[in-house]
């Protein structure tokens, strides 16, 4: 039996690691901090494994590479941060528009622009969720640990080959730098998805046809069924085309081959919510603090518990709702001066929901969500 | 005869047309010439990857039939370069306009010259942007109006060609949609060229930009496109003075240099031995 392998090495280094297991084999990217390492990782290691690194001359052109390789059948991602995640903006949304799977790691920094340069925050989940323009759904995944990036990374991967769609995972500078123990998988532990490719005859094949889960299946460049894609509003040909109806069934696809999987796509880390009469919801190096801060109110009698978001986009609604069913309130810390707090808002309109911000460039320590949690009661 | 037939039903998406593009405009000419030389590098349609950007010329990636990757407005060769990096085998031919390449997509443009990665650029100038409304691009000459520069614009035009040359293109030829033979070959030089190649091709814009600027018609337009054009090789026998106001059409450069996709696959099959 393999011996699966363990590694202390930081969030970024993670990423890469996940990246590389998902059979992810081509990098274009552009230099920022604190997102740099995944760049020098890949471009270290995917030419051992035969795959490709090009660094771009900007992150619009670095997320355009990754969708023109993905095109051909090539699991592609690209890493980056707050500015660079501005700029690519524009081609996630081809990604969106022309069901391009690919990978987008935003190391979350302190903005607006340049910001604090280099301290962290959490402020990039509704550019996450509506940056690029128009009517779309996105998936996002928000790791909290080394193991997490990791892990995630991968799963990042098969959500975008499954619902052929960009996944961005939204880490932050902490999570990112920092090191920790993580146990990289041995290969074939975990499944690894494929898009689907068509299985008609050439002449019959459309680059936008779905199938009946919504999910059209994807030729590669260079393969007998030529593939078509655009980022103007198209038919199922791939053609544009500018018909009202046409244009509301597609946007409408678009939309629900996200949002109506949100049971299979979302996940939650639960932790003390057997009896929890407060919850803590958060994400990312803030579940880390709350986490901490739950274990120290736990030792003093206090019935609290936490939820830990692993999935930002689409928004895990219902799985937050069952869990809290029985929690009188809800405290939600997060490195922004709220923003995800609406969302638990709107997902848990019947609870006492209560918000800690912080948005200093300095992350939330556990003293500061307990004092919170007092101050609420 | 036959000839056209085949490439019509083979290259062409034909329940697609008619096409958007105004009366008297030269994209067709250009696609037509595109196609034709398509056709003459003897290249498997599976293996033609058509890129394109946005505005009137990109659209005709909508009505080839090959492999086709629409993009976004200046992108084109940013997509490019990711996709002949990740499948090399691939015959890439991107078209552009002359703001989509030279504006938004500058960058994107002089890069891929620097790299001198294997993409084959074509580009349709016909001096302005026409799918918004005739505005000025950085090749509208000097003085010529357009709808945001009614007095005449005051910047001065690119040069694509030299350019491209400055920023490491090996291969730059410009053709005219009035000699649509000669663009065909221009073309094929192009594709089989390796490496970053660029063609530019003049075409007329009669409803954005002839209008305007009182150039008459379409059949004024090539006209004076052909008057004012001269060969590259009949360029080398004339006196500078007389090129003043002339168009150089044919193989501008082309030299061999190192390509990039070659070159990054080389370097890993280099280190795994």
């Amino acid at each position: 039996m393999v011996q699966s392998e363990v590694k202390f090495i930081s969030g970024n280094e993670a990423c890469a690691e996940g990246a590389f297991y998902a059979q992810a084999r081509f990098y274009a990217g552009y230099p920022i901090t604190p997102s740099s390492e995944i760049a020098q990782i890949a471009s270290e290691r995917l030419p051992t494994l035969g795959g490709c690194y090009v660094q771009m001359e900007d992150e619009i052109a670095s997320i355009a590479a990754i969708i023109g390789a993905s095109c051909c059948g090539v699991k592609s991602f690209t890493a980056t941060s707050g500015p660079g995640f501005s700029l690519m903006q524009e081609n996630l949304g081809v990604a969106i528009m022309g069901e391009v799977p690919c990978v987008i790691i935003n190391v979350q920094r302190s903005g607006p622009s340049t910001g604090l340069a280099t301290s962290p925050a959490q402020a990039d989940i509704m550019q996450c969720r509506w940056g690029t323009h128009g009517d779309h759904a996105i998936i996002a995944l928000t790791p909290s640990s080394v193991q997490e990036c990791y892990e995630l990374t991968i799963r990042a991967f098969n959500l975008s080959e499954k619902y052929r769609s960009p996944v961005v995972i939204l880490s932050d500078k902490t999570v990112a730098q920092m090191r920790e123990k993580v146990i990289l998988f041995t290969p074939g532990e975990v499944e690894l998805l494929e898009r689907k490719k068509p299985t008609g005859s050439p002449g019959e094949y459309l680059s936008f046809r779905p199938d009946d889960d919504g999910i059209p299946p994807m030729a590669s460049f260079g393969d007998p069924h030529l593939l078509r894609i655009t980022s103007s509003t198209h038919n199922e040909q791939g053609f544009t085309d500018d018909d009202p109806s046409n244009a509301f069934t597609l946007i409408r696809r678009l939309y629900d081959k996200i949002e109506d999987n949100a049971d299979d796509i979302t996940q939650i880390k639960t932790y003390f919510m057997e009896d929890a009469e407060t919850t803590f919801i958060t994400f990312g190096i803030t579940a880390r603090a709350a986490l901490n801060a739950v274990h120290k109110l736990r030792e003093e009698g206090n019935k609290v518990g936490l939820i830990n978001l692993l999935t930002m986009w689409p928004f895990p609604a219902c799985k937050i709702k069952e869990a809290v069913a029985n929690c009188r309130s809800l405290l939600v810390p997060e490195m922004n001066l709220g923003q995800l707090v609406r969302e638990v808002e709107r997902a848990c309109c019947a609870k006492e929901v209560h918000s800690y911000t912080k948005s200093n460039g300095k992350n939330i320590f556990p003293g500061e969500i307990i004092q919170a949690w007092r101050d609420s009661l | 005869m036959a000839l056209i037939e085949h490439l019509t039903q083979e290259y062409l998406r034909t329940k697609k047309l008619p096409h958007i593009w105004c009366p008297g405009c030269g994209n067709g000419i250009v696609t037509a010439a595109l196609i034709r030389a398509i056709e003459r590098t003897g290249y498997d349609q599976r293996d033609v990857v058509i890129v394109s950007g946005i505005g009137c010329s990109s659209r005709a990636a909508g009505y080839l039939n090959f492999n086709t990757l629409h993009t976004t407005h200046g992108r084109a060769l940013a997509f490019a370069t990711g996709l002949k990096m990740a499948r090399p085998e691939l015959k890439l031919f991107v078209i552009m306009g002359d703001g989509d390449c030279s504006a938004i997509g500058g960058n994107h443009f002089i890069h891929a010259a620097r790299r001198n990665i294997d993409l084959n650029a074509v580009i349709i100038n016909n001096h302005i942007y026409g799918m918004t409304g005739g505005q000025h691009s950085p090749l509208t000459p000097t003085g010529m109006k357009a709808t945001t520069a009614p007095r005449g614009t005051l910047e001065r035009p690119f040069d694509l060609l030299v350019l491209a040359r400055g920023a490491g293109a090996t291969f730059a030829a410009r053709g005219i949609a009035a000699q649509p033979r000669q663009l065909e070959q221009l073309i094929v030089r192009g594709a089989t060229h390796k490496g970053f190649s660029v063609v530019e091709a003049l075409s007329p814009c009669p409803i954005a930009y002839g209008r305007r600027n009182k150039l008459g018609g379409a059949v004024e337009m090539l006209r004076s496109m052909k008057d004012s054009s001269i060969s590259v090789e009949r360029a080398a026998e004339t006196e500078d003075a007389e090129l003043k106001d002339k168009t150089i059409t044919g193989v501008i450069y082309s030299f061999d240099a190192p390509e990039y996709a070659e070159e990054y696959y080389r370097s890993i099959s280099d280190n795994k031995g």
